[in-house]
């Protein structure tokens, strides 16, 4: 099933909204940033089955950035997972915690530690390469969570064994918890790191679906035993004027008034 | 508990300046006073735990005593080796505090509980393990932190702002405080779950004595063992898997108490604990308590 980016980059974050607003929940921000991201790649690109999650010929996406779970639950419902996830959402005994679980249908792995997904994300590539499967591996990556040494472990180990299947994409919303990236550890030139550990790199700007689409489709295509990171160019809080580049709305609940004006902006939009 | 902490800290780091403190950038509007204060004492070293560790030990073997900070398991399993190994072996100077122990952080999942901590980091030598139950409880294992050397372990609360009983007395490391006194029967609680104990014990409980045990370990295996003379039942109650946590703890002092002729009986002793198993839905920490077992009973 396809979905045009551009609607459903708008219901994603919609959904986030009000389920950030209704349930109380936090994370934001850095859902909103990565909104266009899975829009075009649940829309356009990846290989899911929402009929069957666990469809052994389906992409295999890992959402390492599990706080940002707001987004990734309003896609996956978008696309037909599930539904109600509106009244669930954080409740007591519900499996839709407020950090991507694997008890939910179409998540591959639990997240909310950081710097987890990309290491068990090259060990899927790897059990595809050895068993000559044709499906892709996509890992979502915050920048923040690239202070972990986990990650560069394994962006070390990917190329090495040559997983051109292996496509990362790194939220690059310039935020993260404490600080921005630039004060609290630097990350640029984040392209030519990549590079310089044997990767293919490309620079987008993350809210651009166009260009999304193209970098998803030279990842999809590449077959030189390289790995591909797309380094996307976000804003933390896109779309919402009032959230945009806030660190506050990493924590910040929507208040009513707050929430009628965001959804009056996206709506504008 | 949250405040607590960084108040008494800064309070601390104002009379000492070896005190130093190390964010995995966590501490949005609580660590702000330190950072403020004492900006050369202070860093935030990013989403990095091993590497936080790691230049806390770094910067202990030159003279420091340096508190490491962060949410749950993360200053604590993420970097497990380099608190057996670096911290502790090197009995390096380094406090690691953890936001949010046990169901703190309830509806975030299972990344953040934080439920086998206690169990994991007391059965490394050198390491001292605390999990106050209150304000006041908090504030005196961070005073007594700041002035010791060596490794320690603080398990926070997020909110648990009320005091509990009295602190008449000074903290005795490793040994139960009485909260209120009882006959017969006696609830030992630990972390922030003592303040739920001292709501429900009237109820549940009438008569009971309740103790809070803030330090785990080392223990006070003689005030232990006086408390299994003193009472003919003790119930433990955490908020923390069944295995290796406080209510283990004070069996194996009653039991090895018991075998070298120390005690000649000993007191019927019930754990309520989490049943060693994962939590894999969203919940309040009071709703998971509950759908964990952890109430009160006879
Ligand atoms: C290992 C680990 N350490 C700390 C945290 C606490 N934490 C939650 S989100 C976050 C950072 C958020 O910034 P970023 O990673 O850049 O995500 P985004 O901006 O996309 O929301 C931190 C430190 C965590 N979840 N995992
Ligand atoms: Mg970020």
């Amino acid at each position: 099933m396809s979905m045009r980016p551009i609607d459903l980059s708008l219901r994603i974050r919609k959904k986030a909204l009000q389920l950030c607003h209704e349930k109380g929940a936090s994370h934001l921000g850095g859902a909103l940033s990565v909104a266009d991201v899975l829009a075009v790649l649940y829309g356009e690109v990846a290989n899911v089955n929402p009929k069957n999650p666990s469809d052994a010929s389906r992409d295999r996406i890992f959402f390492s950035k599990g706080h940002a779970c707001s987004a990734m639950y309003a896609v996956l419902q978008e696309l037909g997972f599930y539904s109600g996830v509106e009244d669930k959402f954080a409740q007591n005994g519900s499996i839709f915690t407020s950090h991507v679980s694997h008890m939910v249908p179409g998540i591959e792995l639990s997240t909310g530690s950081l710097g987890h997904a990309l290491p068990i994300a090259a060990g899927t590539a790897l059990a595809a390469k050895r068993k000559g499967e044709r499906w892709k591996i996509y890992t979502i990556l915050s920048d923040g969570e690239l202070d972990e040494g986990s990650n560069w472990e394994t962006i070390l180990f990917a190329p090495h064994h040559a997983l051109d299947n292996l496509v990362v994409i790194v939220d690059f919303n310039k935020i993260q918890s404490f600080g921005t990236v630039a004060e609290v550890l630097a990350l640029e030139p984040l392209a030519k790191k990549f590079e310089a550990f044997r990767w293919r790199a490309i620079e987008i700007d993350g809210h651009d679906h166009a260009a999304i689409s193209a970098a998803l489709a030279r990842a999809a295509s590449a077959s030189d035993g390289i790995p591909t990171a797309i380094v996307a160019h976000t804003i933390k809080g896109k779309g919402v004027s009032f959230m945009e580049n806030k660190l506050a709305w990493h924590y910040k609940s929507p208040n009513a008034d707050e929430y009628r004006a965001a959804l009056a902006e996206l709506e504008g939009v | 508990m949250r405040n607590a902490f960084i108040k008494t800290l800064v309070e601390c780091a104002r009379v000492n300046d070896s005190i130093f403190f190390i964010s995995g950038d966590v501490g949005y509007s609580v660590v702000e006073p330190f950072a403020e204060q004492f900006p050369d004492r202070f860093l935030n070293i990013g989403i990095a735990e091993q590497n936080m560790t790691g230049v806390a030990v770094g910067l202990a073997k030159e003279g420091y005593n340096v508190f490491t900070y962060s949410i749950g398991n993360f200053p604590t399993l993420r970097c497990l080796e380099q608190i057996r190994y670096d911290v502790c072996y090197h009995n390096a100077s380094v406090k690691i505090v953890s936001v949010g122990g046990g169901f703190a952080y309830g509806p975030l999942g299972a990344s953040h509980h934080c439920t086998e901590d206690i169990g994991i980091l007391r059965t490394i030598p050198n390491m001292v393990v605390s999990a106050p139950g209150d304000p006041l409880e908090t504030s005196a294992i961070v005073r007594w932190m700041c002035n010791i050397p060596g490794p320690g372990y603080l398990r926070l609360n997020k909110g648990g702002d009320r005091v509990i009983g009295e602190m008449g007395t000074i903290l005795v490391p490793g040994a139960p405080r009485e909260v209120r006194a009882g006959r017969d029967l006696a609830v030992i609680a630990s972390g922030a779950i003592l303040e739920y104990s001292e709501g429900a014990i009237d109820t549940l409980l009438p008569g009971a004595a309740l103790y809070s045990m803030p330090v785990i370990s080392p223990i006070d295996a003689l005030r232990v063992v006086q408390l299994a003379r003193q009472f003919e039942r003790i119930i433990t109650i955490e908020e923390h898997q069944l295995n290796c946590g406080m209510g283990s703890a004070i069996v194996e002092v009653v039991s090895d108490a018991y075998a070298e002729g120390i005690l000649n009986r000993v007191p019927c002793i019930k754990r309520i604990a989490i049943p060693n198993r994962f939590t894999s839905v969203a919940g309040t920490q009071a709703y998971l308590r509950q759908m964990n077992g952890l109430i009160l009973q006879p």
